[in-house]
């Protein structure tokens, strides 16, 4: 049974002040402040004015900035369905499969994951630009068919050109998919891990074949894991700074991109401010979201 | 006779070698499963497992190999800013991870033990630092570390550092409460009780009692500190100085310069640290819950 604070005060005093203390000076004060910024105007290079004026949050609606929201808010939607469509079947594959492998596969799919973002990032540019390895690769194919094509009688293909895998938004998407695979996987696994198989049995033996008792049977007794894998794929996907930044295009600006310049090379921290608390926002509907999911697969349980 | 058999066929179902045919929910064993797994981990592996042998390509141009040197090793190992870097975020690292196990402790504690006005609300502050987006957090960090409380420049190493430090455990140490909180709730609350009557006071009961069994979830949580910190980017980028980079800051900046092999072979070595202290982690979180079972 918990303890209530007043039983012991100086225990409590001694274990809650560090960590509510530097919670509110290091993070909810500097949060604070930007917040109170998103309602400022700029008066002078480095001077800001608290008006309490609401034009930062009308300029971020303007078409131009809404349209970066929508695409952000695309790019993260599509990643997460990518990162959905290959993952499941993946966890799928590994809670079934023997303990030894399955501790493995596990090991295997998070290394990645503690790798460094930026690392991988730069690996992934290795791989896809123009004198990359996916390219190197096509490039070989392409030549071989030619050759063939010629030794039997038909005209070559002509020379190989380069696909342009980078700097666009595909680039962006493959570079996401690539990064946030792990946090997709790994809440499915779990899942996937803890259902109760003779339902599928059933549903096996009943004459239902594998996809269908994926469908039916499995994806709503997983959709808690589904929904939280879900969530913490869109919300770092749709906050990411560096993938877009290095694997994008001038045309695949995500919303972290538009923060980062009004706070870096454009200096205009006001505007900047009102940007990330709407991300802010949209996150936060991201997570009210995926609770309500969770409320309703737990009341259909019952 | 006929009673046998059946019994006899179900022996041999029994006895029938698993390699012969998958059973129906065996779905690593079904090849389609295989392919799948199978092009994920090449499509998470192949970028990186290039970049590592690579780096010890000799060739810049880096494309095609050329031969084995470790010239670009000799050259990263060379660059002074480049071990600079390496030096501070293993230094950030440390400091993160010691403070934030400890305030994450105290946290997870907190909650576990006590009820108090305000739980909910405290509970939530908690979780923001590990959902709210990164790039948010690291403007939040500029503008206070630039206008509300202004890190002194020039200070000695390492107190320069001392910004980014305070900015990691921020977004670490509600990780590490996570974890021990999970740890926690496995622990019978009538062994501190005991503890207490028996004659052990409230410091003794916590440090004898309660932190050998959240020792676990102690080291796992100094892991995901660690490995945070060193990881991280966005939020280290919007609070570093020209003389305070980070390992990945300076990666970045040599990236946006160009891409050189000597980019590989740091990268290769970071990959290594970050690969072995995990198997050495690993190693120390298993070995309690081994003994346990035993």
């Amino acid at each position: 049974m918990e303890q209530t604070w007043r039983q012991a005060r100086a225990a409590f005093a001694a274990i809650a002040i560090p960590p509510i203390a530097w919670l509110l000076l290091f993070f909810l004060i500097p949060l604070g402040v930007i917040w109170a910024y998103s309602f400022g105007e700029n008066v002078g290079p480095i001077s800001i004015d608290f008006t309490g004026t609401f034009a930062n949050y009308g300029r971020a609606l303007e078409p131009l900035y809404l349209g970066i929201f929508w695409k952000s808010l695309i790019i993260a939607g599509l990643t997460t369905l990518l990162c959905l469509l290959i993952g499941f079947p993946v966890a799928l594959a590994i809670a079934f499969a023997s303990p030894r492998a399955k501790a493995w596969l596990l090991l295997l799919i998070m290394l990645p994951f503690w790798t460094n973002l930026l690392i991988r990032t730069f690996a992934l540019i290795a791989v896809l630009r123009e004198q990359g390895y996916v390219n190197f690769a096509l490039e070989w194919l392409w030549n071989n068919a030619s050759g063939f094509m010629a030794l039997v009688g038909l005209q070559p293909l002509g020379d190989y050109e380069p696909l342009t895998l980078l700097y666009n938004n595909t680039a962006v998407v493959i570079g996401l998919v690539y990064v946030h695979l792990p946090f997709m996987v790994l809440p499915l696994y779990s899942a996937l891990d803890r259902m109760d198989r003779s339902l599928m049995e059933a549903s096996l033996d009943l004459g239902a074949g594998h996809l269908r008792t994926i469908w039916a049977v499995v994806v709503p007794l997983a959709a808690p894991g589904i929904a939280s894998g879900v969530l913490i794929t869109f919300i770092p996907a749709l906050g990411a700074y560096l993938t877009p930044d290095l694997l994008g295009g001038t045309d695949s600006q995500m919303i972290a991109n538009v923060i980062e310049r009004q706070f870096k090379r454009a200096n205009d921290w006001p505007f900047g401010a009102a940007l990330s608390f709407l991300l802010m926002y949209l996150t936060f509907i991201a997570i009210a979201a995926q609770a309500l999911v969770q409320r309703r697969s737990e009341r259909r349980g019952r | 006779m006929s009673e046998s058999l059946p019994l006899a066929a179900a022996e041999r179902e029994l006895a029938r070698p698993s390699r012969e045919k998958p059973g129906p929910l065996e779905y690593m064993r079904q090849w389609p499963l295989r392919i799948i797994v199978g092009a994920t981990l090449l499509f998470l592996y192949l970028p990186l497992i290039t970049l590592m042998i690579f780096s010890f390509n000799d060739s810049r141009r880096n494309i095609v190999w050329q031969g084995f040197t470790l010239k670009y090793y000799e050259k990263a190992l060379a660059n002074d800013s480049l071990i600079q870097a390496f030096v501070n975020s293993l230094t950030i690292a440390f400091f993160c991870t010691i403070i934030s196990v400890i305030l994450g402790a105290l946290a997870a504690v907190m909650l576990w033990r006590f009820r108090f006005p305000g739980k909910t609300a405290i509970e939530g502050g908690l979780a923001l630092p590990i959902v709210v987006p990164e790039i948010c957090m690291g403007v939040a960090m500029l503008v206070f570390f630039a206008r509300v409380v202004p890190w002194p420049v020039g200070l000695p190493w390492p107190l320069n550092l001392g910004a980014i430090t305070i900015a990691h455990i921020s977004f670490a140490f509600p990780f590490v409460a996570t974890v021990v909180r999970a740890r926690l709730s496995s622990f019978n609350r009538e062994l501190e009780e005991a503890a207490k009557d028996l004659g052990a006071s409230e410091w003794r009961t916590f440090w004898d009692v309660l932190v050998p069994h959240m020792q676990p979830g102690l080291i796992a949580g100094a892991l995901l500190a660690f490995t945070l910190s060193l990881d991280d980017f966005v939020i280290t980028f919007f609070t570093a100085g020209p003389d305070t980079i980070t390992f990945p800051v300076k990666v970045y900046s040599m990236l946006r310069f160009s891409v050189t092999p000597e980019v590989n072979a740091a990268s290769t070595i970071l990959i290594i640290v970050t690969v072995v202290l995990t198997a050495i982690g690993l190693q120390m979180q298993g070995a309690p819950g081994r003994e346990k079972k035993a």
